[in-house]
C-alpha cells in the first residue's frame, strides 16, 4: 500500500487520505471585482503538469488536517509533504 | 473468543479544540497536561486525553465526574470548541494474545509495540469504518467507534478472530 507522510502524524497508509486538488490557489481578495474570464480562471483552470505537482491532501481518517504535497504525476511518488501555510519547496522532479 | 472483545465501561466523551490559552485553562480543570506529541495520550485516574490532531483531543472520563462542566467553566472566557459526544460513539476493548493479529486483518497500521507503543492513539480505519484506536496495554486496545458502525465492527472482529492466525 502506498504510504503518505502526514506532516503531523508521519508515514500512514494511503486509504486514510483524501485528495484536495491543486495547492497554492489563493481565493481572490475581491471576488466582486473579477470579470467572468478571471473568475473562470480561478475556479476551473489548473496547471495539470507532467512531473512535480503541488497539491492539497487531507489526512481525513487521521489528524484530519489539510497539508500540501509535491507529487510526481508520472510515477505517483510523493517527493515531499509540508504543512499548510508553508511555501512550496524549491525542488526539481526526479526526471527534470 | 469470549474475552477477545468486550464493551468498554460507560464513560463521558468530549472533543476539545482550541488555542493555547483555552488549552491551558482546560489543563487546569483536567489536572494534567494535554499531550502535544502527535498520536499520544495522557491520563490521570479515570480521565484520559487522546491526541486526535494538532488542536484536537478526545477526552474520556467517568460519567459521574462532571468533567465536561468543569472544562466548560474553566475555558469559558477563551474561544474554544467543546462538544459532548458521549452517545455518538461506543467503546470496545479488544484484548488477548491475538488482539494485534485480529485488528491487523482490517487495519493497515503497523501495530507491533515498537511502532505502536502503549499510550499511542490515533484515528484510523478498521475495515470500512473509521475508529479511534488506542493501545492501553501490551495486548489490549481500546476502540472508539461511531454508534451506528458498532454492530458492523463487532461482526467484523468476530469473523476476523475465527480466521486461522499463523503463529
Ligand atoms: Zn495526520
Amino acid at each position: 500500500m502506498l504510504l503518505i507522510t502526514c506532516p503531523h502524524c508521519g508515514p500512514r497508509p494511503e486509504l486514510e487520505f483524501v485528495h484536495g486538488g491543486e495547492a497554492h490557489i489563493a481565493r481572490p481578495a475581491q471576488p466582486e471585482a473579477l470579470n467572468a474570464e478571471e473568475w473562470t480562471e480561478y475556479l476551473y483552470m489548473r496547471a495539470n503538469p507532467k512531473g512535480l505537482h503541488a497539491e492539497r491532501w487531507r489526512h481525513l481518517h487521521g489528524c484530519a488536517r489539510f497539508f500540501n504535497a509535491l507529487r510526481d504525476t508520472t510515477t505517483d511518488q510523493f517527493v515531499v509533504t509540508y504543512k499548510t501555510g508553508e511555501a512550496r519547496p524549491d525542488l526539481k522532479g526526479p526526471a527534470a | 473468543m469470549a474475552d477477545l472483545m468486550t464493551n468498554a465501561p460507560s464513560m463521558a466523551r468530549h472533543v476539545l479544540r482550541g488555542r493555547l490559552e483555552a488549552l491551558l485553562a482546560a489543563e487546569g480543570a483536567l489536572g494534567f497536561a494535554l499531550p502535544r506529541e502527535a498520536c499520544r495520550s495522557a491520563s490521570l485516574n479515570d480521565a484520559h486525553a487522546l491526541w486526535l490532531g494538532p488542536d484536537e483531543w478526545l477526552i474520556l472520563s467517568a460519567p459521574e465526574a462532571g468533567l465536561g462542566d468543569r472544562l466548560e467553566g474553566a475555558m469559558g472566557a477563551h474561544p474554544h470548541s467543546l462538544v459532548e459526544v458521549t452517545d455518538r460513539q461506543v467503546g470496545l476493548v479488544v484484548s488477548g494474545i491475538e488482539a494485534e493479529a485480529v485488528l491487523s486483518v482490517g487495519c493497515p497500521l503497523d501495530l507491533d509495540q515498537a511502532a505502536f507503543p502503549i499510550g499511542m492513539c490515533t484515528r484510523t480505519v478498521l475495515s470500512k469504518a473509521e475508529i479511534v484506536l488506542w493501545r492501553t496495554g501490551p495486548e489490549t486496545f481500546h476502540l472508539e467507534v461511531w454508534r451506528s458502525f458498532a454492530a458492523y465492527l463487532r461482526a467484523f472482529l468476530t469473523a476476523s478472530a475465527v480466521v486461522p492466525v499463523a503463529d
